[in-house]
């Protein structure tokens, strides 16, 4: 394998004012081979591929492409050298037709200017046939799934010839059924002869997929490993650089009293959709509830109802069993209800604010902070100093800038201030989403220390391995109903398959 | 005016790419209401402005002194020896118009800070301009402490509630506040007219021919500390402008009100999230914005003006100006003090420093406007300059890969 190197990057570096975000980093390729590039956000994974795809130049290092020293200078420059890149937010086009949008920017023409339409449908057909990516050429972009965009994308890259495919977090999006077809591609392809750069950060895909991973820490190689012989802990450990507790170590939950009950809840959506449609649930002091589930299928309109942010149509929301009715944010909070949200930019940060002034969001009015109306900085700025101690947020002082952190600290700031207030439900919407191992390790290590310090615990998240590592009971959404509730061992499949409305077909 | 800069580490290399540059230091330099582009902007409009006046044939640098004259900003030079000439009187007209500047510009600046853009100061300056009128007009013989204090606290309150109006419209059905701000300036305007024309119920009652107002009692009027009472001195509203500035910035970063204020500006989603009342803010924050407005209407009222005629008001741009010193003074209390200065030495001394004749009068009132106009041009287009810095580097790099 090693003498049929399409690519080579020896020797890399590339620096940013005050930062080396690539540091004598070397890279290679073989032709059909699967080569994941494996780091946590930050490690300058997305530096590399940029230089590759052109958009930076190095300040040193050399790259080779087929043997031969070759210097890009832009995207199309990348493009015409065979290399393709399929983003993790995809860059299509909804209104148009998936063969439209594949030989967009290189169109079959008839007569010279118009475009041949059924030429286009027939050189995506005969395309997608070659390598197994099933799609219907005359779909429009906008009808088709995620998983089906996905493949749209990469078919965009092979029209344009593209014999090298970067692919940036290619399953962040997909379900586990897509993740595994997905796979089933990538083979197809790479019997074809391309060459993959599998750019993740999740260990057990890489293990499934990679012919060999290299890692990247802080913009140097750490290592390049084939895959035999690999394990996931070994991997996280060069990833993060010291020893990784991947499992959650969880002792058995003792649940206690009720502390979160729903009863027949309906919510709407800004457009007088239903999303939620007459779901119940209770969660217990001292247990993790999980709610597994598709994007979209009520979740956000599930989570801003019990918190105040959205009206229900209808239903009941008991804490510790006082009834809320139509509940002002400011309610819930009161009641005793945390709420790490699923969009911490949006959402659970004022990314403008100090971190001292974003501690402070809920209770800026009451003393310590205030009193009579009149904020006293320096109370928030104390305080703030104490939890960023106790919550290990590193990247600034009490007076930072929120925005200026990445995203784990931003994260614990947002924990910190919700598990500060001693809230007897926490809701934790996807609180990991976007972090890198080791904040993911924290944050899972902090929600298991808080349900054994007797709160009750509702995980929402689209991470299918978050809730199972981490719930006492799964419930899965699908369509704004419960799909399935499980207590015990569950598999995978069984809750991918709820998650995508089999759920019943197949139990029955 | 803090500068997060240099104590935030890096956090990563992508994010180093993203806040290392030049460009993006500025941008975050000016998020935090730095300095940079301000004072760019303003040497920008002067150089501009300046190859207007060589375009005419004259001497900018001869212009722009005697505009500095005229300002009466010479007094700072020898304040004890020249007090004599007229640098004294120009001075405290320029901190006359100083005053209303800071209070309408604070106007602007505060809504701004709730995310809102209050286009009607001038209407909420003319209501509290209109009852200051009512009040100081009646009631002669009351003694002067109460007299003022209701006068002005009136003017105060109904500048809040006219911007209020807005704040409701915009909270209650989500109509947009530039454009019902827009309109309460008409109503204002009309209302204005109709009170004072001929046969309003506030018509000047001694001489029925005039569409003008009655005068203020001296009960009502404000003590002048600097210079003749009958000259248009300058009177205390001065020091409420000053107090205001400070006000503005105690409100807004010692209190929990300017803290939902700017949570709401910032991030609304979040703000709500965080329990604020995200439409209480919107009214509240509106109606402190019109009470800054309102306040300088009552002080221009009881201070130096004592009447209003129905042909003045289509000519007052105070309000209007107000987002001008807002904008160049980012929204920040030093910031619109130090801008509310620069327009009220810029509208004085262009109409009163060029009149030496060696300038076209035509050409001299219409300086001010253009070096106005190319300020908030400047303001407005920041996001210009900081793409013809970007390109520069563009440039530059794209030159390097060909070498």
């Amino acid at each position: 394998m090693a003498d049929d190197l399409v690519l080579e990057m020896r020797g890399i570096t590339k620096e940013f004012p005050g930062i080396v975000a690539n540091d004598n980093v070397s890279f290679e390729l073989a032709r059909g081979e699967v080569h994941a590039l494996l780091g946590e956000n930050g490690a300058g994974k997305s530096t590399l591929m940029n230089i590759l795809y052109g958009l930076y130049k190095p300040d040193a290092g050399e790259i080779r492409l087929r043997g031969k020293p070759h210097t890009f200078t832009s995207a199309k420059d990348a493009i015409e050298a065979g290399i393709g890149m399929v983003h993790q937010h995809f860059m299509l086009i909804p209104v148009m037709t998936v063969a439209e949008n594949i030989v967009l920017g290189n169109e079959p023409v008839r007569e010279g200017v118009l475009l041949d339409e059924a030429g286009a449908e027939e050189r995506v057909r005969s395309l997608s046939q070659q390598f197994g990516l099933a799609v219907d050429p005359g779909s429009l972009v906008s009808q088709i799934t995620v998983g089906q965009q996905q493949r749209v994308e990469i078919l965009k890259a092979l029209y344009r010839g593209a014999e090298i495919l970067i692919l940036d977090e290619p399953t962040a999006v997909l379900t586990p059924q897509e993740a595994t077809e997905l796979f089933g591609i990538i083979r197809s392809l790479q019997a074809d002869g391309k060459s993959i750069i599998f750019i993740s950060h999740k260990l057990n895909e890489v293990l499934q997929i990679a012919d060999r991973i290299t890692v990247l820490r802080r913009g140097k190689t750490i290592e390049t490993v084939p895959r035999e012989g690999a394990t996931q802990e070994s991997l996280a450990r060069a990833m993060v650089g010291r020893e990784v507790l991947l499992r959650v170590d969880k002792p058995p939950a003792s649940p206690g009293d009720v502390l979160l009950e729903v009863e027949d809840l309906h919510v709407v959506d800004d457009r007088g959709i239903e999303k939620v449609s007459g779901v119940s649930f209770s969660v217990r002091a001292g247990e993790i509830v999980g709610i597994a589930g598709v994007d979209g299928n009520g979740q956000t309109e599930l989570i801003d109802a019990l918190t105040g942010l959205r009206r229900a149509a209808s239903g009941v929301v008991r804490v510790a069993g006082r009834e809320y009715v139509h509940a002002t944010p400011r309610e819930m909070i009161v009641a005793g209800v945390g709420h790490i949200p699923e969009d911490r930019q949006r959402r659970g940060l004022v990314l403008e604010f100090s971190i001292a002034e974003n501690i402070a969001l809920h209770d800026y009015a009451e003393p310590p902070a205030a009193k009579w109306g009149w904020l006293f900085p320096a109370r928030l700025v104390e305080r703030a100093r104490t939890l960023i101690r106790q919550f290990d947020v590193r990247g600034g002082g009490p007076l930072t800038r929120a925005g200026g952190l990445s995203g784990g600290n931003q994260q614990k700031v947002v924990a910190a201030r919700e598990i500060a207030r001693d809230p007897k439900v926490l809701i934790a919407a996807q609180p990991t989403r976007g972090l890198d191992v080791g904040a993911i390790e924290y944050l899972h290590r902090r929600l298991v220390e808080e349900r054994d310090e007797g709160r009750g615990i509702l995980l929402i998240s689209l991470e299918l391995e978050e809730i199972l590592s981490l719930s006492d009971r799964i419930l899965v959404l699908y369509e704004g109903r419960i799909a399935g509730e499980h207590a015990g061992e569950v598999s995978e499949e069984q809750i991918g398959l709820e998650m995508l409305g089999g759920g019943r077909a197949a139990a029955a | 005016m803090t500068e997060p800069g240099p104590d935030i580490p890096p956090v990563s290399p992508e994010e180093a790419a993203a806040t290392g540059t030049l460009v993006s230091r500025l941008s975050l330099r000016q998020r935090s209401g730095g300095i940079v582009v301000p004072v760019f902007t303003v040497i920008v409009a002067f150089l501009i402005g300046g190859a207007v006046v060589a375009a005419t044939g004259h001497n900018p640098l001869t212009t722009y002194h005697d505009i500095f004259n005229g300002a009466g900003l010479n007094w700072f030079g020898h304040p004890t020896t020249n007090t004599a000439g007229t640098a004294p009187y120009n001075l405290t007209q320029t901190l006359l118009v100083t005053t209303t500047l800071i209070l309408t510009g604070l106007a602007v600046a505060f809504a701004f800070r709730c995310g809102m853009f209050n286009i009607g100061g001038q209407g909420q300056y003319f209501v509290g301009l209109f009852v200051a009128n009512w009040i100081g007009a009646s009631w002669a013989g009351m003694a002067p402490l109460p007299h003022i204090l209701i006068g002005i606290g009136a003017a105060t309150l109904a500048g809040a509630i006219w911007a209020g109006i807005a704040g409701f419209l915009k909270a209650a059905v989500g109509a947009h506040e530039v454009i019902s701000t827009i309109m309460l300036n008409w109503i204002a305007i009309w209302v204005g007219t109709y009170l004072f024309g001929d046969g309003g119920p506030l018509q000047n009652s001694a001489n029925k021919a005039l569409p003008i107002s009655n005068d203020v009692t001296p009960s009502a009027q404000l003590p002048v500390f600097w210079g003749d009472q009958q000259l248009q001195g300058l009177h205390i509203g001065f020091f409420v402008a000053l107090a205001a500035l400070v006000a503005f910035w105690l409100i807004l970063n010692r209190t929990t009100l300017g803290y939902e204020v700017r949570a709401v500006g910032f991030n609304p989603d979040a703000a709500a999230y965080g329990g604020i009342d995200v439409k209480k803010n919107l009214v509240r924050a509106m109606a402190i914005s019109g009470a800054f407005a309102g306040l300088a209407g009552g002080l221009d009222m009881l201070g130096y003006a004592y009447r209003i005629g129905v042909s003045d008001i289509p000519v007052s741009a105070v309000g209007f100006l107000g987002i001008a010193v807002a904008l160049l003074g980012r929204n920040t209390a030093v910031g619109t003090g130090l801008s509310a200065l620069l327009f009220g030495a810029l509208l004085y001394g262009t109409t009163h420093g060029l009149q030496s004749g060696q300038i076209d009068p035509q050409l001299a009132g219409n300086l001010t406007y253009i070096i106005q106009g190319l300020i908030v041009l400047f303001v407005g287009a920041d996001v210009l300059i900081l793409y013809v810095w970007n390109s520069r580097r563009r440039l530059r790099r794209r030159q390097q890969v060909a070498a």
